[in-house]
């Protein structure tokens, strides 16, 4: 595929991972985190972690929006689809979290929860099918919502009634802002996500880089692009200097994407929002605006109370942040697996556990 | 729309009609036309290799093929890794009451042409309709005999270190394209279920080197290549740059985030071969039709830790395990 | 992604012999043969191929 294949060029990414080794000689230990689900992959997927010298440790933190939705969403999610009329239209990934007594996933062998790859495609469900409810679980962080936003305000173009969004949707600068400050986790340099920052631009980065003087490098997901990212924050973190640098420059744009940025502006405002491990973070929810407060799945229906279980053992707030691996965790791949998860980090594919589990067992 | 009643299925006159309207008609021979309770067969062979497997696939029809199709494929591909010329099949229908005349007809159509393909018979049949509700469209069962061939010698048990590993061609279409069908995900392509018997493919390479086979259906080649290992308690491993993948698979793969080694196949087999017979046996393979990407992928290990590796690209070593459960499609 | 036809903001893209059609009401003057990164089902940015070529070659380059 044109440019991606080039950038997986692995004589290329071994000659980067040699200057990555000259450069970070003689520096103390330094921790890099990486805050997209795609990077937990791509990180885990070519044995990126391997090629790093011993003073350079590369973290997952929470960049994967299905982790870090909390249970109590799922089970409202699980909830809203057993109404009758009511059905619920999800991103796959979503399915196979479990709640405290069942999943989206048991759901949809019922006929209640149905699978789209856009948002879209869940409007035009519901005009089409005027006699159902239609909900759509709008989960993801800064990447996803535009898409989001340009399918209800569809909705409200057609001046449909029966499409509703229950967001979950989470923003990333706040949760950077967070990890930032954590003396225990003590970052030094953040890999900043590729597509998020496509539509939030460099400015949010500025601020973290600038009061806790953290370097930032917006990284795109290919191997080169890592390696190369990890090489510039290398050197930023010898110079002393903390900056925001733009690797992923053939997408991102310093501004983002002024257009999608508006279309967030128009049809979400901020809320606090509840981070799955993690607890409350200030600012860093989206829900529906006054605007479009008709096409929200909460004000607009009568939800049954639900009462969510506890993760029980579960350290994932540890390894969301990186101060744990997912191998020092007692419930790893004996009482925790893909196929059983038990908390945040293990339910979806691009979660730190799930990653870890796919790829680097076989690691020796 | 004409549609089959629960009439058709009790016994009357419907019943008898619809046989031999439609199965007569269409899969009828020697054996069939008698309608007799049990086919009488004759043995050639001293061995003989029996399977039977059930086929519930949703959707019914997706690109290339239906489940009429995969019914008689799946059976005779079984029959085939197992060294065995297929024969006969039985073919047991249930649908439910309401299911499309024409649906019925087409799937039966589609059987019609798969056996012709595998050059095998129905010589056994059985069809039911049960109330609204109580299936879901149409459920399909076949069972089927082949002549164990006389230089097969497939068994697990003879599979040792240094063995090499075969597979016949591309992975993941069939899944691909049923996904596609089933989701209504609005991606074009020109990809189809890879659906196709087997058994020709292995009459042209079947020798006493080649010590074991299977297709890899469901869950994909890494979830047959785990059977292989713990039956045959030895570790396997492959290599990710040998495994071939038609583009427009791992492009979906890509975008959807799915591992085209968990995906299933119909129309592909895995053979375990003797170490100096592989490149030989390879040869053999590629000369034929189905066989045209074959490739040899890894091999048999000396460790005993029942583990699958794979050799990264990027020269790291991953784990693969057996499939826990269906992929989803990923947001990011 | 390919941009292969556009509808106003509707465009059908490819990559690979998968084609869709996709939101492109974020992109500014977009044009067929563009390549766009896409998710769900929208595209959020073009991909500047020049800057691709120019990152390609400072990494070819680094000593």
């Amino acid at each position: 595929m044109k440019y991606i294949d080039e950038f997986r060029d692995m004589a290329v990414a071994t000659k980067i991972s040699e200057l990555i080794q000259r450069e970070a000689r003689g520096l103390k230990m330094v921790s890099f985190m990486e805050v997209c689900g795609t990077h937990t992959m791509a990180v885990e997927r070519f044995g990126i972690r391997k090629t790093l010298p011993d003073n350079v440790r590369l973290i997952s933190g929470p960049g994967c929006p299905v982790c870090v939705t909390p249970k109590s969403y799922i089970d409202k999610a699980i909830a809203m689809s057993d109404i009758k009329d009511i059905i619920v239209f999800s991103f796959g990934d979503m399915l196979k979290v479990p709640g405290t007594c069942s999943s989206l996933l048991k759901q949809r062998s019922k006929g209640k929860v149905r699978i789209v790859y856009s948002p879209l495609d869940a409007a035009l469900f519901a005009e089409k099918n005027q006699d159902k409810k239609i909900i759509f679980l709008g989960i993801g962080f800064e990447t996803t919502v535009p898409t989001v936003a340009s399918s209800v305000k569809y909705a409200k173009k057609k001046k449909l009634k029966n499409f509703f969004i229950y967001s979950g949707h989470k923003i990333m600068p706040p949760a950077m802002e967070l990890l930032a400050k954590d003396k225990e986790v003590n970052i030094k340099g953040f890999l900043c996500p590729a597509h998020v920052s496509a539509i939030i631009g460099m400015k949010s980065y500025g601020v973290i880089c600038k009061k806790y003087n953290i370097p930032c490098v917006i990284s795109g997901f290919e191997p080169l692009d890592i390696l190369q990212s990890i090489l510039m924050l290398v050197k930023q973190v010898k110079s002393k200097k903390a900056k925001v640098e733009n690797q992923y420059s053939r997408v991102v744009k310093s501004s983002g994407n002024i257009m999608a940025l508006r279309l967030i502006r128009e049809v979400f405002s901020i809320n606090d929002s509840d981070w799955r491990g993690i607890g409350v973070i200030k600012n860093s929810g989206l829900v529906l605006s006054k605007g479009y407060k008709d096409f929200d799945a909460e004000r607009n229906m009568d939800l049954p109370d639900v009462k969510t279980s506890v993760d029980k053992g579960c350290i994932c707030g540890s390894v969301l942040k990186g101060i744990k691996t997912p191998p020092e965790c007692g419930l790893f791949y004996k009482k925790c697996t893909p196929e059983n998860p038990q908390g945040a980090c293990m339910v979806s594919s691009e979660g730190t556990c799930a990653a870890y589990y796919k790829y680097s067992l076989g690691q020796k | 729309m004409k549609t089959i009643t629960l009439s058709h299925g009790s016994g009357g006159k419907m019943m008898h009609d619809l046989i031999k309207d439609l199965f007569l008609k269409n899969l009828g021979n020697p054996f069939l036309n008698k309608l007799g309770d049990a086919a009488l067969l004759g043995l050639r062979t001293k061995k003989l290799a029996y399977t039977t497997d059930s086929f519930v696939v949703k959707p019914l029809f997706f690109p290339g093929g239906d489940i009429g199709k995969l019914s008689v494929c799946g059976t005779v591909n079984d029959l085939a890794v197992s060294g065995a010329i297929p024969r006969y099949l039985s073919c047991g229908i249930i649908v439910e009451d309401g299911f499309s005349y024409a649906a019925l007809e087409k799937i039966t159509i589609s059987i019609r042409d798969a056996c012709k393909s595998a050059g095998v018979n129905i010589v056994a049949g059985d069809f039911k309709v049960v109330e609204k509700g109580a299936i879901d469209g149409i459920f399909i069962n076949t069972s089927g005999i082949g002549d164990v061939l006389n230089n097969s010698e497939i068994s697990i048990s003879r599979v040792t270190p240094g063995d090499k590993i075969i597979i016949s061609g591309t992975i993941g279409e069939h899944a691909a394209s049923i996904l596609l069908a089933r989701e209504d995900l609005k991606f074009k392509t020109r990809i189809k279920s890879d659906c196709s018997p087997l058994n020709k493919l292995v009459s042209s390479i079947i020798c006493r080197d080649i010590k074991f086979m299977r297709d890899p259906t469901r869950g994909g080649l890494a979830t047959t290549l785990n059977e292989i290992s713990l039956a045959s308690g030895y570790d396997i491993a492959i290599e990710e740059s040998g495994i071939p993948v038609k583009k427009p698979v791992r492009a979906l793969c890509e975008i959807l985030g799915f591992d085209p080694l968990y995906m299933a196949n119909e129309g592909k087999l895995i053979a375990i071969v003797s170490k100096d017979a592989a490149s030989g046996v390879l040869a053999k393979m590629r000369k034929h039709a189905l066989g045209k990407s074959a490739r040899i992928i890894g091999e048999v290990k000396k460790e005993k830790d029942k583990k699958v590796y794979l050799k990264t690209q990027s020269g790291g070593l991953r784990i693969l395990d057996m499939i826990t459960s269906e992929q989803l499609p990923r947001i990011c | 992604m390919k941009i292969l036809k556009i509808t106003l903001d509707r465009a059908v893209v490819s990559s690979g012999g998968i084609q869709r059609m996709i939101g492109i009401n974020f992109l500014k003057n977009p044009k067929v043969g563009d390549y766009v990164i896409v998710h769900a089902g929208f595209a959020i940015e073009k991909l500047d191929t020049v800057k691709a070529e120019e990152t390609l070659k400072i990494l070819e380059e680094l000593q």
